[in-house]
C-alpha cells in the first residue's frame, strides 16, 4: 500500500497549478466614476466577480458593512474617503434600495 | 494496516457504476442575477466541468448531476478557498506537518513518509460547505453564493489524528486542536485562515489525515498533499494543505472561530456541542444537518410519460439516512423511495423512485429525507446571517412530454 500510494504522490506532477489564476476572469464591472477606485482596492485580494456574484439584492448599507469588514477583519489598506468613494460605486451599480 | 472491511468492499461497487445521468448545463434560476452573470461551466488543472463562482480565491461548485453516485469522483469534487495565496504543488515539496503547543509534551515534525509508516484509517464521507446552498436563500445574504453543489462525499484514506497526538503525548489540560493549512492571505494584514476543533472530535478514530481520495493523491485544489477529515462536521473544519496542528489548553480566538462561521444559538439541532466555543448568543456552525437532493432528472428537464426514474443522495451528520420520500407536486404528496444499500455513517446513500404512467404537465419533483435519530429536513428555512445549513426541500421541475 505504501509503496503504490508513493508511486502515486511521485505521478503527481501538477506544473503551473497557477494556470487557475491565469484563466482568471477579467473584471466586468460597470463603468462609473468610482469603478477604478473600486477595482484597484477591490482586486488586491479578490476578483471583481466577488461584488457582481452579490448583487443585486444589497442595500447601500449592507455594501457599506462589507466595505468595513474588508477593512477590519480582513485588513485592507483602505482609508476613509477611499472606503467612501467605494461604497457610493457600490451603492450605485449594485445595489437594491432599502425597504422603508 | 486498520482497514473498515464495509468500505472496502463496497469500493468495488461504487466505482464500478459510471454515470449515465446528463451533464447539467443549466445556472440555477433561483440564484442572484449578479451570480448567474458571472457563473459559468470551466475545466481547470486536474478538474473537469465544474460551475465557477469566483476564480480568485478559488471557488467552484460540482454540477448536480454528479450526485447520482455514492462516491464523487476527484476531477467532479468542488473546490472552497477564503484566501487567495494557494500554494502550487512545488510549494508542497518538502511538505512537513508540525505538532506542537502548549498542551504538547513532545512536539514533532512528520513528513509525508512518516505519515505512510503511521496505521492508516479509510472512511467514506461528505465534505459539505456550511454555506451549501446560500446562494438559494430568500431574502439572498451575501457571501459566497452556493448552488447545491458546494459538496462532496470521497473515500479518504490517512493516519487517525488521534494516533498523531499520541505521538506527541497530549497533557491533560488539552482543550482545542488549532489547525493551520499552506493557503495564505495576500497580505499580512489579513488574518491566517486558522481553525480548531475540540479535543473530543480530534481523538474520534474516524477524524483523519488524509492522504489519498478515492485511491489518489489529492487534487491540489482539494488540499493536496494532506488535509484533515472530520466525518459528520462542515467543511471549514477540513484544513487544506494541512502543515501544522497546536494543541492549547485555551480556546483558539481569531476572526475565523469568533465572527466568521457562527448560527444563532438553538438554531440548529447539535449532538454534541463545541463547548469552548460558544457563547450565550452564537455557536459555531459544526455538525451537518440532515438534507437530500435530486440529481437526475434536473431541472427543466423533459421526461417521457410512460415513467423514469428519480435519483439522488441524502446524508447527515453520521446518525444515517433511514428514510427519503419524494414528491412529484411540489410536496403535496409523499412517496417512500427506495435505499441502496448504506455505505457508511458519513456517507451519501442512494435513493430512487421509479414513477408509472404520467399524464403530460409540468411536475415540482422534491426530496426529503430523515436520519436514524427522526430528524427531518426543515420545512421553513432558518434564516441566520451567514446563510448557513440550508436543506429546505427545494422543488426541481420536469416536463412531461
Amino acid at each position: 500500500m505504501r509503496l503504490l500510494l508513493a508511486t502515486l504522490l511521485a505521478a503527481l506532477a501538477v506544473p503551473g497549478s497557477r494556470s487557475v489564476l491565469a484563466e482568471e476572469g477579467r473584471a466586468p464591472l460597470q463603468p462609473g466614476v468610482g469603478e477604478d477606485l473600486t477595482s484597484a482596492n477591490c482586486n488586491a485580494c479578490h476578483t471583481s466577480d466577488y461584488i457582481v456574484m452579490n448583487s443585486r439584492f444589497l442595500t447601500t448599507d449592507a455594501w457599506k458593512a462589507e466595505v468595513t469588514k474588508m477593512r477590519t477583519a480582513f485588513g485592507a489598506p483602505i482609508d476613509d474617503a477611499t472606503a467612501a468613494a467605494i461604497v457610493l460605486y457600490l451603492g450605485q451599480h449594485y445595489a437594491v434600495p432599502a425597504k422603508p | 494496516m486498520r482497514r473498515r472491511n464495509m468500505i472496502a468492499g463496497a469500493g468495488a461497487a461504487v466505482f464500478a457504476s459510471p454515470s449515465s445521468a446528463v451533464e447539467s448545463t443549466r445556472i440555477p434560476a433561483d440564484l442572484p442575477e449578479g451570480t448567474r452573470a458571472i457563473a459559468r461551466f470551466v475545466n481547470l488543472p486536474d478538474k473537469r466541468r465544474l460551475l465557477r463562482l469566483t476564480d480568485r480565491p478559488p471557488n467552484y461548485a460540482s454540477p448536480i448531476n454528479v450526485f447520482t453516485e455514492a462516491v464523487t469522483p476527484n476531477d467532479r469534487f468542488y473546490v472552497r478557498y477564503h484566501l487567495a495565496g494557494v500554494p502550487s504543488a512545488a510549494d508542497m515539496d518538502g511538505w512537513s506537518l508540525s505538532v506542537v503547543g502548549d498542551a504538547v509534551a513532545k512536539p514533532l515534525r512528520l513528513r509525508l513518509s512518516d505519515l505512510l509508516d503511521l496505521p492508516s484509517n479509510e472512511i467514506l464521507s461528505v465534505c459539505q460547505c456550511a454555506g451549501n446552498r446560500r446562494g438559494f436563500a430568500d431574502p439572498h445574504v451575501a457571501g459566497v453564493q452556493w448552488p447545491d453543489g458546494g459538496m462532496g462525499c470521497a473515500v479518504w484514506r490517512g493516519p487517525a489524528l488521534r494516533d498523531i497526538l499520541k505521538a506527541a503525548g497530549i497533557k491533560s489540560d488539552a482543550l482545542e486542536v488549532w489547525l493551520s493549512g499552506a493557503d495564505m492571505p495576500v497580505t499580512d494584514a489579513t488574518p491566517p485562515f486558522q481553525k480548531s476543533i475540540p479535543m473530543e472530535k480530534a481523538l474520534d478514530t474516524d477524524t483523519i489525515i488524509a492522504i489519498a481520495m478515492n485511491n489518489a493523491p489529492l487534487p491540489l485544489l482539494n488540499g493536496y498533499p494532506a488535509r484533515l477529515v472530520v466525518p459528520g462536521w462542515v467543511g471549514t473544519y477540513w484544513m487544506k494543505h494541512l502543515t501544522r496542528i497546536e494543541v492549547s489548553a485555551t480556546p483558539l480566538r481569531n476572526f475565523w472561530m469568533q465572527t466568521a462561521y457562527r448560527v444563532p444559538t438553538g438554531l440548529f439541532p447539535v449532538e454534541r456541542p463545541f463547548q469552548s466555543q460558544v457563547t450565550e448568543t452564537t455557536v459555531p456552525v459544526t455538525e451537518l444537518v440532515v438534507n437530500s437532493v435530486i440529481a437526475d432528472p434536473l431541472d427543466g428537464n423533459e421526461v417521457d410519460s410512460s415513467g423514469f426514474t428519480i435519483r439522488g443522495v441524502a446524508w447527515d451528520r453520521g446518525a444515517g439516512i433511514n428514510r427519503v420520500e419524494v414528491s412529484l407536486d411540489g410536496g403535496g404528496s409523499w412517496q417512500d423511495a427506495l435505499l441502496d444499500r448504506p455505505l457508511g455513517r458519513y456517507a451519501y446513500r442512494r435513493f430512487s423512485l421509479q414513477t408509472g404512467f404520467l399524464r403530460r404537465g409540468t411536475y415540482r419533483l422534491v426530496s426529503r429525507a430523515t436520519s436514524r435519530t427522526g430528524e427531518r429536513q426543515a420545512e421553513k428555512p432558518k434564516a441566520n446571517p451567514g446563510g448557513y445549513h440550508n436543506n429546505v426541500p427545494r422543488p426541481i421541475a420536469v416536463v412531461v412530454t
